[in-house]
């Protein structure tokens, strides 16, 4: 082969086959490289021993390759404990109300007109394209204890409640009920966004017939809206609860320092105690917890690469 | 029998509440004179004044904006071919763990994803010596990764609504699979790249907890130096920060809108005129 002939070889092999494998290869070996590849180093690290060194552990020692000793604290050590129900606890009860509001609001969307449809629409991802920082700081305002809200709580609180039992104000910065509140709001588009691309899509001549046959609207509702949207309960449930699950900002900002988070658990782990394996294990179980909703999710992500008409979407 | 859903409709006027008295009582506060964030002080503008007069926060947001276009940019380019491999070729070897490594990383928590990162940029500084340090390069690296599966489902569900059966007949007509992506499948997804392109630079200008972990000394980006400020309690220059934000934000979203309308609209007045010429 000739000097000369290389460059229309290449592009010959471009046009033929070569871009179909350029465009495959190329985004494939970036997601193994930065992706597949750090958490295999995460799955290794957690069975890893510290050492004082830098980078700080070691493959060697008493239990070469498979020190388990990391994984046995996490059922030792309360902490972890606490922190693992902290967090699931936490995310589940935000799921829970966010698929409370979430879903009358998103089924309310597909009932709107058109017009209207597409300015709420808007409305809902608004929030969502603004800074998810600034989202939690903007709450951090609200619940301080001399904010407006704070006050108009308290107000209404002891208008409602006997004289001894009355507040100065209202505790809500640092507890758990601010991480739930907080948790809901910042994560309520992620629920209602797969919900209303869910509803949109139902067949509303199936409500009529029912209403036809004589049913109530509320019965209507239970046994042909509800049943045919499960799969947008379970796309919004998943977006929210596993994110939510492993959340770092919200519990640190308003959340209480008694009450562990996994999130800050595994980042103290990692930068202050400098105690890699022991971060990689709370992770790696963190993961474990986490791996039947993942599956489930990519599972119902899948469907939806495989055909647009299945649940899910985005 | 036509009713009209009240409840629903209260759902949404409180859901709406919900969303937006936080967000408006921000910007109401950042117009306020006293230092104390929750009493009001009457009306001023000195925080503003103070935000843009403090270097800082300026060399930070434009690191931030720096790093946002680069990896929004590789981003896009990444994800398409992803979403377009996914979409257009139906079979390949390693499809399955492919389609798993385009969606797992839009719901893995973040810390996970911030350590796993660290550790890989550590060890590579340390076993092939490059990237020698954490900066502006490994926090862009992490960005393309985690940016650019956000850019592959939007690219992926438009192609997946795209009618095939154009780039089949330019498939009859003769043309080679490379030109029918070149001159037909590119250009009917090129609103759907803008938006993925939008919605990179987005998510990679806002994001805390991947940057937290993957930046090193001297590289603070805007979210980082708010997250250390916000740690210490609410101040008023933040107020006036965010404001900042939820306007320029909210002006992008609808400008963006009223162009992606537009150009949806013009392809279909096109298509449909073409259409009417060839009957």
């Amino acid at each position: 082969m000739t000097r000369a002939a290389f460059f229309p070889r290449l592009r010959h092999w471009f046009n033929r086959r070569g871009w179909i494998k350029i465009t495959i290869a190329t985004p494939y070996v970036w997601l193994a490289l930065f992706f597949l590849l750090p958490f295999a180093i995460v799955i290794a690290m957690s069975f890893a021993t510290r050492t004082p060194t830098a980078p700080p552990f070691s493959f060697g020692g008493e239990h070469p390759l498979m020190n388990t000793a990391h994984f046995a604290r996490l059922f030792s050590d309360d902490l972890y404990i606490r922190a693992y129900l902290n967090s699931i606890g936490n995310a589940t009860v935000a799921t829970l109300l966010c698929l409370l509001i979430g879903y009358p609001m998103a089924l309310g969307l597909t009932r709107v007109s058109r017009s209207w449809r597409n300015v709420l629409l808007m409305l809902v991802i608004l929030p969502f394209w603004t800074s998810f920082l600034l989202r939690v700081y903007a709450w951090m305002g609200l619940m301080g204890t001399n904010s407006w809200f704070n006050k108009l709580l308290t107000e209404a609180y002891n208008f409602v409640m006997p004289a001894d039992m009355a507040l100065r104000y209202i505790p809500m910065m640092n507890t758990g009920f601010a991480v739930v509140l907080v948790t809901v709001y910042s994560y309520l588009p992620f629920m209602i966004l797969p919900l209303y691309a869910n509803l949109e899509k139902l067949d509303l001549s199936l409500n009529e017939a029912a209403m036809d046959l004589g049913s109530r609207p509320f019965q209507v509702f239970r046994d042909v809206t509800l049943p045919l949207s499960v799969p947008g309960i379970i796309a919004g449930s998943l977006l929210v609860f596993i994110p939510a699950s492993g959340e770092l900002i919200i519990p640190s900002l308003v959340g209480s320092s008694s009450r562990p988070m996994i999130g800050r658990v595994i980042s103290d782990e990692f930068a202050s105690a400098r105690d890699w394996p022991m971060a990689s294990a709370v992770a790696v179980a963190l993961l474990l917890l986490l791996v039947g909703p993942l599956m489930a999710y990519s599972y119902y992500e899948g469907k939806s690469h495989e055909k647009p008409t299945a649940g899910g979407g985005n | 029998m036509k009713r009209r859903p009240v409840f629903l409709i209260t759902m949404l006027c409180f859901g709406f509440a919900f969303f937006y008295i936080p967000i408006l009582s921000m910007i109401v506060y950042s117009f306020n004179g006293s230092r104390l964030v929750t009493v009001w002080g009457g009306f001023s503008t000195k925080w503003y004044a103070s935000l843009f007069s403090n270097r800082q926060v300026l060399n930070a947001a434009v690191l931030s904006i720096e790093i946002a276009l680069l990896s929004a940019t590789f981003a896009t380019i990444l994800g398409t071919m992803a979403g377009v491999a996914l979409a257009r070729f139906k079979r390949f070897r390693g499809r399955t763990l492919f389609s798993g490594l385009v969606t797992a990383p839009l719901v893995m928590p973040e810390v996970i994803t911030g350590i796993a990162s660290l550790m890989l940029f550590i060890l590579m500084a340390e076993y092939i010596g490059w990237p020698a340090t954490r900066g502006f390069t490994t926090v862009t690296l992490a960005h393309i990764t985690f940016c650019m599966v956000f850019v592959t489902t939007i690219v992926h569900s438009r192609l997946v609504e795209a009618d095939e059966a154009i780039e089949e007949a330019a498939m009859d007509l003769g043309s080679r699979p490379w030109q029918v992506m070149k001159d037909i499948t590119l250009p009917v997804i090129s609103p759907a790249i803008l938006s993925g392109w939008l919605l990179a630079f987005t998510i990679s200008l806002d994001d805390v907890v991947i940057t937290n972990f993957t930046t090193g000394p001297g590289t603070t980006t805007l979210p980082i130096l708010i997250w250390s400020k916000v740690k210490l309690g609410v101040t008023p220059d933040i107020n006036a920060l965010a404001t900042i934000t939820v306007v320029i934000v909210g002006l992008g979203v609808f400008v963006a809108g009223v162009i992606l309308n537009r150009a949806e609209k013009r392809r279909e007045r096109d298509m449909h005129m073409a259409y009417q010429a060839n009957q």
